[in-house]
């Protein structure tokens, strides 16, 4: 089983790619568990079809401590199982701790064992890794490749740098390796170029450019990935695309992240200032 | 009448625990860690959370327990505690030299997010942990469980980190004792000797925590398992694990890993308890039972028969952990008390309490069990219809004293008496001594209350 991380700054579109891409392993015939590591629990929306998943934390804290796994998973769109951690809500309790409980939780009730038979497990993770609870999910035995969603955006990048100094921490005593950039469009100028540079900086690849389309949002108000709602479209394969790269992806690094002159630089460089 | 506000009605609670009936994870922890020959137990979080496992330990041993600790400040919360557990690990191997440091968390260091393994492995690559040395880990966040967990998941970590298999097995048998005595220790291995059976036992407090004062003080005493027998225990033909709660996990994990079948049992104590033990190394290793543990079960028998009369319908109220409760509420079935009120604080799960239940359904009387409870529930109930005899830690010695009923202390803590330590309520001979000391309560108490009329020589 492939255990991956996906990480970038919040609102990037993490969740959406994630959910896409699993979609798309999905169709390819790949048994695939997604784990959602965000407190506000919307990492499987698009996969079943609404929030209409009970949060392992919920599950926990009106049940107690018998806990089945079948009260905190659910069976998605193509065979897609899914798990939402949930978390406290904005400004009282500690999210990173939930995060801990939850996977260890999922642990315990066997949702990894070999029985299960799955080939990927999908860690979709809030924002920053703002504390260690959000890096559980690349703790030793856990999710070995991390990709990064990015965009041309600079604050987008300044996340995505940062991240990678929290992978830099984890890999230099474990396994865990940096998978590539995934490019979230947002229509920046000269993007593409930009996070093709920076991933070279940082030592890895852009795994894969996906372009701003519509049909996104038309099909996640429909509460559905672009690979349901429309599978024809264009953005369908873009997301069936970078499911086929990930599943043949060679290319793990540490990455060497950037100092904060260094990435300011290469965005003048881009021409992002004039 | 220290408790003397206890009120007799019952109302639902569902926040707070009054005097609980279990401690700390580290509690636990440290206390299986001390059971490894050469170990320094070390506390990853603040110095408070380490004086108090220590302390505890030291007043129910009257031990010296040692221990070390990260020491978290206000910096560590905030930039995590790697810098620290990295100095500790280099301060402790070059100032006190163990064999190895078993690692616990804390509460704190397990809501921070600090990543034990991560953090043995960085001090490795650092060359802070010397050539033969090691460092185990276990996470141990109170706000989960109880010391009974804390144990649980050390003692599992003994097999996590070293058992292997050398592709064939031995003769030998491994035993996983539970949260028990040091004494018990003992003696649920002099059982499997005199069977003429090789074990590995582990943890084993055994000389560790009831050890001899010789005047020249040992930092790491002689007993404990050693780091090259819980290896062999991954080649070893069976493991009998006491105490489904405190060490099931090891045990499971053992096989697991190494192919070790395991067989969980009760722990031994009792008549029957002690019968399936022995069972099972006879059937394990294809040994008969010597006639020298036949005359003690025979002893056990006599007095069992000898002293029913007193045993009879006698109620008894239980507070303790988990494979305790079952254990004792089973021998006292056995002779025909009633076990009609018992709690645990420590979360033991709805199939635990069913064979609990089980266990008491013949009872002639309504039989009250919360899991997770506490001695104030335990107290409600006695004050609603009350018991002949009180069985559990010290601090069930404030119930017995308001309500005037005699108490057996048994479990953990007992901080206000010695002897737990050197003999053991396990095994035949530990029955024994169970029912003498449920025998002295209850004869003590009836001499003490009988008018001149009523006294006689023998009551």
């Amino acid at each position: 089983m492939r255990k991956i991380a996906i990480y970038g700054k919040g609102g990037i579109g993490k969740s959406t790619t994630t959910q896409n891409t699993v979609a798309g392993l999905a169709e390819m015939g790949r048994k695939v568990m997604v784990v959602g590591c965000d407190p506000k629990a919307d990492s499987t929306r698009l996969l079943l079809g609404g929030l209409a998943q009970r949060t392992v934390l919920d599950t926990l804290r009106a049940e107690g401590e018998d806990v089945e796994l079948e009260d905190v998973r659910k069976v998605g769109f193509s065979g897609v199982l899914c798990t939402e951690s949930g978390g406290p809500e904005p400004g009282v309790g500690c999210a990173g701790r939930g995060i801990i409980t939850s996977i260890n939780l999922l642990e315990q009730l066997g949702a990894y064992a070999e029985s299960e038979k799955l080939d990927y497990a999908f860690y979709d993770v809030l924002g920053d890794v703002v504390c260690g609870g959000f890096a559980m999910p690349i703790r030793e035995g856990k999710a070995k490749e991390i990709y990064i969603v990015v965009s041309g955006e600079m604050m987008a990048m300044y996340a995505a740098n940062n991240i990678s100094k929290g992978i830099v921490k984890f890999a230099e005593a474990g396994g865990v390796r940096l998978g590539g950039l995934i490019c979230n469009s947002r229509n920046v100028d000269f993007e593409k170029d930009m996070i093709e540079a920076f991933a070279d900086k940082l030592g890895t690849q852009m795994i894969h450019f996906v372009p701003r389309d519509n049909i996104v949002q038309r099909a996640e108000i429909n509460r559905k990935t672009v690979i349901e709602y429309d599978p024809k479209n264009s953005q369908a394969e873009e997301y069936r695309t970078l499911a086929k790269k990930i599943e043949n992806n060679q290319m793990f690094v540490v990455p060497k992240p950037l100092e904060i002159e260094e990435l300011e630089k290469m965005l003048i460089e881009h021409g992002l200032a004039t | 009448m220290l408790l003397r506000h206890t009120p007799k009605e019952v109302t639902e609670r569902s926040a707070l625990t009054i005097n609980p009936a279990k401690t700390c994870q580290p509690v636990g922890a440290m206390y299986a860690a001390l059971g490894i020959h050469g170990c320094l137990p070390h506390s990853h979080g603040s110095q408070g959370c380490y004086a108090y496992h220590r302390s505890a330990l030291t007043r129910h041993f009257k031990e010296p327990v040692i221990a070390a600790t990260s020491a978290f400040t206000e910096g560590s919360s905030v930039f995590g505690g790697q810098a620290n557990l990295l100095q500790a690990i280099d301060n402790i191997f070059t100032v006190y030299n163990p064999d190895i440091i078993a690692v616990h968390t804390t509460c704190l260091s397990e809501t921070i997010g600090d990543d034990i393994p991560q953090i043995i492995n960085k001090a490795k690559a650092e060359g802070k942990v010397p050539d033969g040395k090691y460092v185990i880990h276990a996470n141990t966040p109170s706000y989960v469980g109880s010391h009974v967990t804390g144990f649980s998941t050390m003692t599992r970590a003994m097999v996590d980190y070293f058992a292997e298999s050398s592709g064939h097995k031995t003769k030998t048998i491994n035993l996983i004792p539970g949260y028990s005595e040091p004494s018990d220790m003992e003696e649920i291995r002099r059982i499997a000797s005199l069977m003429g059976i090789q074990t590995i036992m582990f943890p084993d407090t055994s000389k560790v925590l009831n050890g001899p004062l010789t005047g020249k003080y040992r930092m790491f005493p002689e007993g404990g398992v050693t780091i090259p027998e819980l290896r062999q225990a991954g080649s070893s033909m069976g493991t009998v694990a006491l105490g489904a709660l405190a060490s099931g996990a090891a045990a499971k994990a053992l096989d697991a890993k190494c192919k070790v079948p395991c067989e969980i049992l009760d722990l031994p104590m009792g008549l029957h308890g002690t019968d399936m033990y022995v069972d099972i190394l006879r059937r394990i290793a294809g040994v008969n039972v010597p006639d020298s543990l036949t005359l003690e079960r025979g002893q056990l028998v006599d007095v069992i028969s000898d002293m029913h009369q007193y045993f009879y319908g006698k109620k008894v109220a239980l507070a303790g952990d988990p494979d305790q409760l079952l254990a004792i509420a089973r021998f006292l079935v056995s002779i025909d008390m009633i076990p009609v009120y018992m709690v645990t604080g420590t979360p033991a799960g709805k199939k635990f309490e069913k064979t609990l239940r089980e266990v008491v359904k013949d009872a002639p009387c309504e039989v009250k069990i919360q899991m997770p409870g506490d001695m104030f529930l335990l107290h409600q109930w006695i004050k609603q219809s009350p018991v002949d005899l009180l069985i559990g830690n010290s601090y069930l010695k404030y119930i017995a004293k308001d309500e005037d009923i005699p108490l057996v202390r048994h479990g953990f803590p007992i901080f206000d008496r010695v002897g737990h330590s050197y003999f053991p309520t396990m095994g035949y001979k530990g029955g024994l001594r169970f029912l003498e000391k449920i025998l002295d309560a209850i004869l003590d108490r009836k001499d003490r209350d009988a008018t001149d009329i009523n006294m006689e020589l023998v009551m």
